[in-house]
């Protein structure tokens, strides 16, 4: 199969092979469909239709059936990600503390809406519900590193420093 | 193993294995359902079927429950039908209360079953948001807005026709039947076989209607409209005016048709013998290449009348285009003839005649916009009514169908024979070959009961018959002895594997006869709602009792085929039919 990349530059022909050789020991039809899928996205950082076409093809299946289970699994997505995933936690206590006004200030500042990512993929927005660490709220977590007491005033001091 | 249950407090006795739903019919009580249909699908995913079973928590849907030794069921206790009601209550509560500006009014299954069950309130507030109505296609429109997600269409799509074209997507409330990985179903891999619009209950999937297109061409002075009508048609058209299915009713609907205002009312059967004479002599050609000449050439042929097997392997099997009859399907023949020859004939501008197709097909509606379909030099057919349409157009023109007098089609492109007829079911393009192919070698009648080919009749999904040529013409010395084996194919889950087995070098075929869907063309996407097996048998034994009542029933009898050769077309595969019957094929890229 011809390892045509359609993803502008933003992934290599090297990932394709990669995922080849995971394919390589799948059985053809949906029975590994779910694992392929997964190994996919941990390459690509998400499953772009061109990908999901791509693993269709690999495992003789309708694309319909890929892109009906891409879109039914909330863990997969179609949208590239950031290099840095910002989490605002909406749990109650940091929902109480403004957290809804951190999420506003972030949405204004990166200027996406709440899922997004920006145009230079340096971020994307999600929620969570409590991260456990309600005596800080509000509470935001950017990859693994947890920022308490945020105000909207320190988000831009925040944000500066993931690159 | 048979089990002893009570349904309604009758003693039932059935199999073990029956379900619930199948074991209720055994006891004459008619249990609705909304997304099952036999041997197509049951999901058990609309909940319309539930019945109260003793010792079950909660009401179980009939469809797919099987019976167990001592069951009782209830079928119309009073937390039966209320568990029935409310679940037919939450589907309407999803869909758009429009009934009347909807093609489906007065025959749609979620309609009906309201009224059956007597409801006339929904207390629940409709909340869907719209999604644009997907009309990208020639064969039919999606409007998702109406679906009730039933997945009939994906069960026909994905395993009866291996297409897989049509899949749920997304979750909850957002679930939507998706084509492809796209918006639109011109996007995704579809066959337009419609399938899919001959499967769906309500108004969610339907044909593109071409009927205001054929009013405005019969109100036309300048227009002269002629009509061509597929074999398939008159052996179901009637259901469209409540008869049984399996009533041919040629006579009718050729004088529905002339009431209609059409000028001449001809009969794709002309062209079907036409093709029977042309596909025979391109398969003795080929034949001949690879028997006498030793020469290259793709074997087995594969039939070429039906649209959506066209579309299947321009999609799936590029490499084996090649096998592929060059021949064009009896209705684009029709056209290219009409614009040429019988304008010629009746010396009539071509630019002025209006070809009109009646078809039980969606995909004849897209092989009418194939850009080859222009040898005429016009669009060879201008527009395709299904069955349905064409039953539309005659309720909506208030002609009283069942006072209808007998008459018969005009002359000379309504002339058929027999062989003609039976193109329209499965096993009946091979039947008409063999009848005409045998005697050209021969010299002799093909030596079978009533000229049918048993081993090849029927709604199995895979058929093959073997026929040894003996004592031949000098012409076709060659074949002396050869053994020809054939196969038949119907509903493109089954050409799949003649397909892969013609790939992988297996079968031995000569020649393949494939149509789209399953029963061949009487069971096509534009046929009448529901097509069932047994709708299947019983138009097919219309077709059969119409092909045995006539006098000529081989298609080289035709005397308007003898006399279109005389006048016109010169010889089998000669100059002028390469030119206005005969076509190529292209391998299309699977999105």
């Amino acid at each position: 199969m011809a390892n045509t990349c359609k993803c502008e530059g933003n992934c290599s022909s090297v990932v394709y092979q990669e995922l080849d050789a995971f394919m390589a020991d799948c059985p053809k039809g949906r029975d590994k469909l779910i694992p392929v899928l997964q190994k996919a996205q941990e390459l690509f950082g998400y499953l772009p239709v061109e990908v999901q076409e791509y693993v269709a093809k690999a495992l003789e299946l309708p694309v319909s059936e890929v892109y009906g289970v891409v879109t039914f699994y909330h863990y997969f997505t179609m949208e590239p990600r950031g290099r840095h995933t910002i989490n605002v936690c909406l749990g109650t206590a940091c929902y109480v503390r403004g957290a809804k006004k951190i999420v506003d200030a972030l949405s204004e500042n990166l200027n996406i809406k709440m899922g997004g990512t920006t145009e230079d993929r340096r971020f994307s927005l999600t929620t969570q519900r409590c991260f456990g660490a309600c005596g800080l709220a509000p509470v935001i977590m950017i990859n693994d590193d947890v920022h308490g007491r945020v105000t909207p005033k320190k988000i831009a001091g925040i944000l500066a420093q993931y690159e | 193993m048979a089990i002893k249950l009570k349904i309604d407090r009758q003693d039932v006795e059935v199999p073990e294995g029956t379900t619930v739903l199948d074991a209720a019919a055994e006891a004459g009580v008619h249990i609705p359902t909304l997304c099952h249909v036999p041997k197509v699908t049951s999901p058990g995913s609309c909940r319309v079927c539930l019945v109260e079973i003793e010792g079950a928590r909660t009401l179980q849907p009939a469809c797919v429950t099987p019976v167990t030794e001592g069951m009782i069921v209830r079928t119309h206790s009073k937390r039966a039908r209320q568990g029935r009601q409310m679940s037919v209550e939450l589907l309407l509560a999803n869909h758009p209360w429009d009934c009347n500006a909807c093609v489906r009014n007065g025959q749609c299954e979620l309609q009906t079953l309201a009224q059956t069950m007597g409801i006339t309130d929904v207390r629940f507030p409709y909340t869907r948001e719209e999604v644009p109505v997907d009309t990208s296609t020639a064969a039919v429109v999606r409007d998702m807005n109406k679906c009730i997600l039933c997945r009939r269409c994906v069960a026909v799509c994905q395993d009866v026709q291996g297409v897989g074209s049509l899949a749920p997507r997304a979750r909850g409330f957002d679930t939507v039947i998706g084509a492809g990985a796209g918006e639109n179903l011109c996007d995704a891999v579809c066959v337009q076989c419609g399938q899919c619009a001959a499967i769906c209950p309500v108004g969610a999937i339907y044909e593109q209607d071409a009927i205001e297109d054929v009013w405005r061409a019969l109100d036309d002075p300048e227009k002269h409209v002629v009509v061509q009508t597929a074999p398939a048609i008159r052996a179901a058209l009637g259901e469209c005016f409540g008869l049984e299915p399996g009533t041919c009713v040629t006579g009718k609907m050729v004088a529905a048709l002339r009431r209609l205002g059409f000028a001449k009312v001809f009969d794709t059967n002309f062209t079907a013998d036409l093709t029977i004479i042309e596909e025979g002599h391109e398969l003795l050609t080929r034949l001949k290449t690879a028997l006498v000449d030793k020469g290259e050439v793709s074997l087995p042929m594969f039939t070429s009348c039906s649209p959506g097997w066209i579309n299947f392997m321009e999609y799936f099997y590029p490499g084996l285009l090649p096998n592929l009859s060059s021949c064009k399907s009896p209705q684009q023949m029709f056209g290219a003839l009409a614009k040429t020859y019988y304008a010629e004939k009746e010396g009539i501008d071509p630019k002025n005649i209006v070809v009109v197709s009646v078809m039980p097909c969606t995909a004849k509606k897209f092989e009418a916009d194939r850009e080859e379909m222009v040898d005429s030099g016009f669009k060879d057919v201008d527009y395709v009514l299904t069955t349905r349409e064409l039953g539309r157009m005659i309720q909506e023109a208030g002609i009283d169908f069942m006072k209808l007098p007998d008459e018969e089609q005009d002359s000379p492109m309504g002339m058929s024979t027999g062989a003609a007829d039976i193109f329209a079911n499965t096993g009946g393009v091979m039947e008409a070959a063999l009848r005409t192919v045998y005697e050209v070698v021969t010299g002799r009648e093909l030596p079978m009961e009533k000229l049918h080919v048993a081993p090849i009749q029927g709604l199995d999904g895979l058929k093959e018959v073997a026929l040894t040529f003996e004592k031949c013409q000098p012409d076709w010395s060659f074949l002396e002895g050869v053994t020809a084996k054939v196969a038949v194919a119907h509903g493109l889950s089954n050409a799949r594997k003649v397909c892969d087995m013609v790939a992988d070098g297996e079968g031995g075929y000569h020649f393949v006869e494939v149509m789209c869907c399953p029963g061949g063309c009487i069971g096509g996407g534009g046929q009448p709602r529901m097509t069932t097996d047994e709708v299947r048998q019983s138009r097919i034994k219309a077709i059969y009792t119409e092909d045995e009542g006539r006098t000529m029933r081989k298609s080289h009898e035709n005397p308007a085929v003898t006399q279109i050769y005389a006048e016109f077309l010169g010889e089998p595969l000669g100059h002028k039919s390469h030119e206005l019957l005969h076509t190529h094929y292209h391998a299309k890229e699977p999105v």
